[in-house]
């Protein structure tokens, strides 16, 4: 730790939301010592202490996977990554570091200056701090709690000790191990019995930039009958210097709840983006993860749900576009482990310049489970000839009474697809936007209404310049 | 200017005065007129073989014209060089239309400047919601306020109810899991929407029944006649040009207009078939 941390510490008990008073940033590396710093800085209850050192020890001995791309695992250097940086660190980078080609993404996408300037982790975007109380107030007249995770953490340990680590132990894998030991920012949500947030809960993440976090970590709990939406990221590229980000997301949707979760994310394309995210659905609970990803070096994610309870249900609807020098892993995993459960998956892949897709896949549907049903379709659409799609998928049926269902696809875009459209006054780049865009409809769709605008447009952008 | 033009020349035809030998090799100059679609001497090649070997046409606004041919005769192709397909190689001849010329530009350009190709085999854009698909094409062919207005929502409801489209058919994917008759109509839509100086129709009564025939030769008057646009009917049949006088017929055979005539042509076509003029196309 330095002695500019130290003393930051310090001013930490003044005033932890004071963004302008003091930077910390640890050196780069990580040793216990740095798990322990960041947990005192925190002034956090022992119990959580000790998890996150057992957590980076197990990080510490655990080897890579031994799958999926491995040659770029293996690319990454831990000792090369800051674990901790006070969000305020933001404020002291300068737009004119962003890189030209991200700044006039923003221009075209015609987000407004201001929040270019957050999105790009620049500024805090205090003009809309007024917005996000109003939205916090309505909710927490419902009895909704809504709050970053440290500070929920703080005020609710009780039910952060109950469900922290319940559905993604940091055994679960390394990258979990890892936010496990260094995580920082992220949601806490839990919505009381009987409850239905009405609106997708998503301005929250796009004008709070406490929660982006290189190890973010969400804890999301809807008890009884309750219900929502919460909308994560922005399809804005997320311009980051930092290059390893490994969220971990926890959702719990008890007898009844309906929770979606949706998705969008655009990383520049220095970024590893490991993702563990996982919910249980008790009896007749539904979880719905709506994800999409764009950008980054190497994304690997794949959206589990785990039914514990009769008649759950689950739904992974996920995109991924990569283009060049891009690897997106990804995929979903569910596990039928109650009778009269249902599933279902579609994962759509484009893949451009020589980027790769690739759906991995998992079903397991254990042997007590009564009358399941399992749906699973993946598409893939190839833009050129250097671009590859691969499909992993798995399905361990432990139950004959199960039903499932499997298709996949591969297609290219043909000179006659383009064409056609051409001749209605497109010129070709406008055709292939309108092809991709169709590709995508069925994920587009599920979003709320500015981000599917966003995402249009966005793929708009990325198709710009392709045709030789 | 041009409804006068148009006036002269609807005179000129009830009067009976057949333009032709006046100039080019069939449909006429009048009063010195600019051509609407004017082809000289094309020749082009897919994959290096030749398949048109020299096409004269010349096309004035208000005509409707039928191009006739037996499969493999040279039709499509026409009709794809017409519109730009990349894959075929024009290695001789001009296209202009309204004295433009159509060779130096793209498919994109060609269409912005007034040429429609109803397709063969029009292609699905699964995902592409046939509502936004149609905006979205009016506002690239004929500017961003013509796809907003009350004009093309009316024009949108017309042209839906004279085709015999359900509303709902906005909400479906281009071309996706279309009947052959749906994807026929739809054609036939975006031409009306789309309002082209020069509709080319590539074997649009193929896949439809005598009803759909109807309907669509309905819908192609409706939007050429009395126009200064121009209409090319690509067929093998008869049948569609019993609904559709054309103004003129040529007959194509191994990539060359071997005859062209008045209406009366298709008729002995119809009964003679194509043999008797074989000798013509060596």
């Amino acid at each position: 730790m330095t002695d500019e941390a130290r003393s930051a510490v310090g001013d930490y008990k003044v005033g932890w939301h004071d963004p302008e008073n003091a930077t910390i940033r640890f050196d780069f590396g990580l040793s216990e010592q740095v798990v322990r710093d960041i947990s005192a800085l925190k002034n956090e209850p022992e119990w959580m202490t000790e998890i996150r050192v057992k957590a980076f020890h197990h990080f510490e001995n655990r080897p890579m996977p031994t799958w999926g791309n491995m040659h770029l695992l293996e690319e990454i250097d831990f000792d090369k990554v800051c674990y901790y940086l006070r969000s305020s660190d933001a404020t002291e980078k300068n737009w004119d570091d962003v890189p030209e080609d991200i700044r006039n993404t923003f221009d075209r996408l015609g987000i407004p200056e201001a929040e270019q300037k957050w999105l790009s982790g620049v500024t805090a975007q205090y003009e809309s701090e007024a917005v996000y109380h109003s939205i916090r107030e309505d909710l927490e007249e419902q009895g909704v709690i809504f709050l970053d995770m440290d500070s929920g953490l703080r005020e609710y340990e009780g039910i952060v000790k109950e469900y922290f680590g319940s559905v993604i132990p940091y055994t679960d894998n390394k990258f979990s191990a890892l936010n496990t030991a260094v995580w920082s920012g992220g949601s806490f949500i839990y919505v009381p019995s009987g409850v239905h947030v009405e609106m997708p809960v998503q301005a929250y993440f796009r004008i709070n930039a406490k929660n982006m976090g290189q190890f973010e970590r969400t804890l999301i709990i809807a008890d009884e009958g309750s219900s929502i939406h919460y909308v994560e990221g922005c399809t804005a590229p997320t311009y980051s210097t930092d290059s390893l980000h490994s969220a971990v997301v926890e959702l719990i949707a008890l007898p009844g709840a309906h929770i979606r979760y949706s998705t969008v994310q655009n990383w520049s394309n220095n970024v590893y983006n490991l993702v563990t995210k996982r919910g249980v659905a008790y009896d007749n609970a539904t979880i719905e993860w709506v994800d999409g990803n764009i950008g980054s070096k190497l994304t690997m994610k794949y959206p589990a749900v785990i039914l514990k309870g009769e008649g759950a249900h689950a739904e992974v609807i996920s995109v991924a576009y990569s283009g060049e020098g891009q690897h997106q892993d990804a995929g979903a995993k569910i596990h039928h482990l109650a009778s009269n459960t249902t599933s279902k998956i579609l994962s759509k892949s484009i893949s451009k310049d020589g980027g790769r897709g690739s759906y991995r896949g998992m079903v397991t549907v254990s042997p007590k489970a009564e009358n399941c049903k399992v749906n699973v379709v993946c598409d893939a659409l190839l833009l050129d000839e250097d671009s590859r799609s691969d499909t992993y998928p798995t399905m361990e049926v432990g139950n004959s009474g199960a039903r499932c269902e499997h298709e996949a696809s591969v297609s290219k875009v043909s000179d006659d697809q383009l064409f056609y459209l051409m001749s209605r006054g497109h010129t070709e780049e406008e055709a292939l936007a309108l092809i991709v865009n169709g590709f995508f409809e069925p994920f587009t769709r599920e979003l709320p209404m500015e981000y599917a605008v966003e995402l249009n447009q966005l793929m708009a952008l990325e198709m710009e310049g392709s045709i030789g | 200017m041009n409804l006068f033009r148009t006036l002269i020349e609807k005179r000129i035809w009830e009067a009976g005065i057949d333009k032709l030998g006046i100039k080019g090799q069939f449909g006429g100059e009048a009063m010195g007129e600019v051509a609407l679609l004017e082809i000289n001497g094309l020749r082009t090649s897919i994959d290096d073989t030749d398949i048109l070997h020299g096409i004269n046409l010349k096309i004035m606004p208000g005509e409707i014209h039928a191009v006739m041919g037996r499969n493999g005769s040279g039709k499509s192709t026409t009709a794809n060089v017409l519109m730009g397909h990349p894959d075929y190689e024009v290695t001789d001849g001009t296209i202009y239309l309204d004295g433009k010329d159509l060779l130096e530009m793209e498919a994109h350009e060609r269409a912005r400047s007034g040429i429609f190709l109803s397709f063969q085999y029009p292609q699905a854009v699964p995902g592409l919601q046939v509502g936004n698909f149609l905006r979205r094409s009016v506002a690239a062919v004929r500017g961003e306020e013509a796809a907003k207005g009350a004009e093309f929502r009316s024009t949108l409801k017309e042209g839906m109810n004279r085709l015999g489209l359900d509303r709902s058919f906005l909400s479906r994917y281009v071309n996706d899991g279309f009947s052959g008759g749906e994807k026929k109509r739809f054609e036939i839509l975006q031409m009306m929407l789309l309002k082209p100086r020069l509709a080319i129709l590539d074997e649009t009564d193929s896949g439809l029944d005598i009803d759909g025939i109807r309907t669509v030769a309905e819908g192609i008057d409706a939007a050429i006649r009395g126009t200064t646009s121009g209409a090319l009917i690509i067929t093998h049949y008869n049948r569609i040009l019993e609904h559709v006088k054309p103004d003129y017929v040529h007959v194509l055979i191994n990539g060359r207009i071997v005859k062209s005539g008045g209406p009366e042509l298709a008729s002995e076509l119809e009964e003679r078939g194509y043999d008797w003029l074989e000798g013509d196309a060596e």
